[in-house]
């Protein structure tokens, strides 16, 4: 009907500018694109829609953002429900596994065959690859934003115990930061506890120790899989950050208590913090005058074998249901934004990383990490290629992960307050988490992850 | 011969509610249909179908301990706050309504708490209560660690509960004021005349005098604190510390659309429902018999 429709449309188009002899310069094919960046990144995301208009004349990309990732999660879904979708959506890191089962989808692997194009997906680093690829390794979707977490730390603050480099394992960061404390340094480390906080806090810690989140390799062999993080290294490593809260010597810092812990690391308040790569250049801009800083991988237990840490952000998945002018459109779109020249533009504005050897190759050889506000991000690329990806280091693929993340906070919050110990809170994590797992397995019942 | 404007045919009368039905069924009926078929079923949250589960979403949500602390916060959420709201402008519009120095001035500005947007106000709370930055940071240096919402459920809870009575003390203040002012002079100056003192002519007049509006803001203001209470408790505490915000309205936002589990969302927003409607019966059952209407 709709084609029907179009093709009516398209027809009373073509009968009227030969009418009116307009000169033959077909219009562009449109197509929407919705992300969930906002603020300064919007505005880059917006240059790089505008930069693709402006490459050539056959399609228009029209950019809308959507305030956040979860928003434009739930405004595609409802969007989708109406037929009224976008062509390409960007879906956050732990969308994926919702994104899998959705059946709404274009394989991006196929729709860039099917236009002409060919992409090397062995150019992607394979620690950002396998978190978005199909257990089969096919790419559902196309990496976009991403980072990874490090450890930022306050190189005036660290000389006046001695030290010149970053500790490499968390019995050294216990140490050190007894030291800071000792030297006068009030709040040695922040951290903050809330769903957003999973993310450094356990997801990349279990990846770099390689132990599991959850059972079936995190999920990635099926939709059976059940949490296990109350009988991993992780309740060591909660165990040993309520011990250093306890002792003063990490502070919990957030927006709602007036200083989050970026805001804090800038302003030389606090000296050491675990975030992403994405801040580095916020941390550039705000930080106090003089101040000397560096990052740095995240720290593991003595004796352990680092793994890769896992890549954080989103991808962008092209939706079903569109016509084939706008998936080739997608196509050239998708194309556009694998270019290293697009990596180094995207990773110049913004604090992401490359997702591919080449474009790092790239910005290398263009001297991007060797000056000032730059240097110091290819940790990022260290921290991610450390080792090839195991079976558990590739990523997470958990129903409904966003809840699960929500758990942590809760449980986190009830431990760091003394309502229940480390080990009960925990098990409370777990118990709860597997019921959000159950229940996304019962919503999909005889379904597989692809 | 009788005569009565009636009309003959039943259907005319139909014919003019038509317009009023059609907009409650859209904008209720329809979506509460909705709402309790997605309740009784599992929905995949991009539609690719459904499976009948009958009582299930209830049974487990009513046996998620969770769930009970979320009902018990919502209550005293609820209770808490109303009373601070009604009891406040109560004082408020008493003292406006005796015409001291300046009520003109109350009267104007007192209103518009209730114009601001919960969210805007849920900021400017967050600001003022923050404890390393607000107003609460200078209590808190004379006291360390008196306020720390974030990690304290009962601090939290008191900051959703002080921005939630700001807002609804200007709304009640303008019915409690209206109220006031629709009791005659008369019974007043006569009871002064009489030697009752400004206490004693507040407790055996003007407070009998005003119970129906008491009433319609206890229904309202309860009602409200379940309902409206979202967006300053998304921006003041997004249900934490460690749930002990996390309201009724607030989980079923955070369950359906962050969790994209749209069934359980919908039992929630059932369970809410019937709530309200049984705490609403009860105030009109039990309460209304107290209330002298004129």
């Amino acid at each position: 009907m709709t084609i029907i429709k179009r093709g009516f449309a398209a027809l009373a188009a073509g009968v009227l500018s030969t009418a009116l002899a307009v000169p033959a310069s077909a219009e562009p094919v449109k197509f929407d694109f919705w992300f969930g960046l906002s603020g300064d990144l919007a505005r880059v995301v917006d240059t790089l829609c505008k930069n693709f208009n402006d490459s050539q004349n056959d399609y228009q990309v029209v950019c809308t953002s959507q305030g956040n990732y979860d928003a434009t999660l739930q405004n595609t879904i409802a969007a989708f429900r109406a037929g009224k979708q976008p062509t390409v959506v960007q879906v956050y890191d732990v969308g994926t596994a919702t994104m899998m089962l959705s059946g709404a989808y274009k394989p991006a692997d196929k729709l860039m065959e099917e236009n002409g194009y060919k992409i090397d997906y062995s150019d992607y680093f394979p620690g950002i690859a396998r978190y978005y690829a199909t257990s089969k390794g096919e790419m559902l979707s196309f990496p976009f934003n991403s980072s990874t977490a490090l450890m930022y730390w306050n190189k005036d603050a660290f000389a006046k115990i001695g030290k010149t480099e970053a500790p490499k394992t968390w019995e050294d960061v216990g140490a050190d930061l007894k030291a800071l404390k000792d030297a006068g340094y009030d709040c040695p480390m922040a951290i903050n506890i809330s769903a957003n906080e999973s993310w450094q806090l356990m997801e990349q810690f279990s990846a770099l120790h390689n132990q599991p989140i959850a059972t079936k390799n995190n999920g990635y062999d099926g939709l059976d899989a059940r949490l296990e993080v109350n009988k991993t290294k992780f309740v060591q490593y909660v165990t040993d950050l309520k011990k250093w809260y306890d002792a003063g010597l990490i502070k919990i810092k957030s927006k709602d208590l007036g200083q989050d812990m970026v805001q804090a690391f800038a302003t030389g308040t606090c000296q050491l913090i675990l975030t992403s790569v994405g801040d580095h250049g916020t941390v550039g801009r705000t930080q106090k005058e003089g101040m000397k800083w560096d990052v740095a991988e995240l720290p593991v237990y003595a004796g352990t074998e680092r793994k890769n840490s896992l890549v954080g952000g989103a991808s962008l998945w092209v939706l079903s249901g569109k016509s084939d002018a706008e998936y080739k459109g997608a196509a050239a779109f998708l194309n556009f934004i694998h270019d290293p020249k697009t990596a180094l533009f995207w990773s110049t504005n913004t604090g992401y990383i490359p997702v591919t050897k080449s474009g790092f190759d790239f910005m290398k050889s263009n001297g991007f990490y060797d000056k000032a506000p730059y240097k110091g991000r290819e940790v990022a690329i260290e921290s991610l290629t450390a080792s090839e990806p195991t079976e558990i280091t590739r990523g997470i693929r958990l129903g409904n992960f966003t809840q699960i993340r929500a758990e942590f906070g809760t449980q986190m919050q009830a431990i760091f307050a003394n309502k229940v110990s480390v080990q009960q809170g925990l098990d409370t994590l777990v118990k709860n988490g597997d019921a959000i797992l159950e229940r996304f397995q019962q919503t999909y019942p005889g379904k597989t992850l692809p | 011969m009788e005569k009565r404007v009636t009309f003959g045919r039943w259907t005319i009368g139909i014919l003019f509610a038509v317009p009023q039905l059609l907009l409650i069924f859209t904008f209720f009926y329809w979506p509460a249909g909705q709402a309790i078929y997605w309740s009784l079923t599992l929905q995949q949250p991009w539609g690719g179908g459904n499976i009948w589960v009958g009582l299930d979403n209830f049974r487990s949500i009513l046996a998620n301990a969770d769930y009970w602390n979320s009902i018990t916060a919502s209550m005293v959420f609820a209770g808490i706050s109303t009373g601070l709201a009604m009891v406040i402008a109560l004082v408020l519009a008493a003292l406006t309504d005796r015409q001291l120095a300046g009520s003109w001035l109350y009267r104007v500005v007192l209103i518009w708490p209730y114009g601001i947007a919960a969210p805007a106000l849920a900021l400017a709370f967050r600001f003022i209560l923050a404890p390393e930055a607000g107003f609460m940071a200078v209590v808190n240096q004379v006291w360390p660690g008196f306020w720390d919402p974030g990690l304290d459920g009962a601090d939290a809870m008191a900051s959703i509960i002080i921005a939630f009575s700001w807002k609804y003390v200007g709304y009640n203040f303008i019915f409690f004021l209206a109220a006031f002012q629709a009791i005659p002079r008369s019974l007043i100056e006569a009871a002064a005349m009489d030697g009752s003192g400004v206490i004693r002519r507040f407790w055996d007049i003007q407070f009998p005098l005003i119970t129906p509006t008491i009433f319609f803001l206890l229904v309202i203001n309860i009602t409200e604190s379940f309902q409206d209470s979202f967006g300053i408790v998304d921006i003041m505490t997004a249900g934490g510390p460690a749930n002990a915000t996390n309201l009724m309205v607030y989980k079923i936002y955070s369950d359906g659309f962050k969790g994209l589990d749209y069934s359980g969302a919908a039992a929630q927003s059932i369970i809410l429902m019937l709530l309200i409607v049984a705490l609403t019966i009860v105030q009109f059952r039990f309460i209304e018999r107290r209330v002298h209407y004129r």
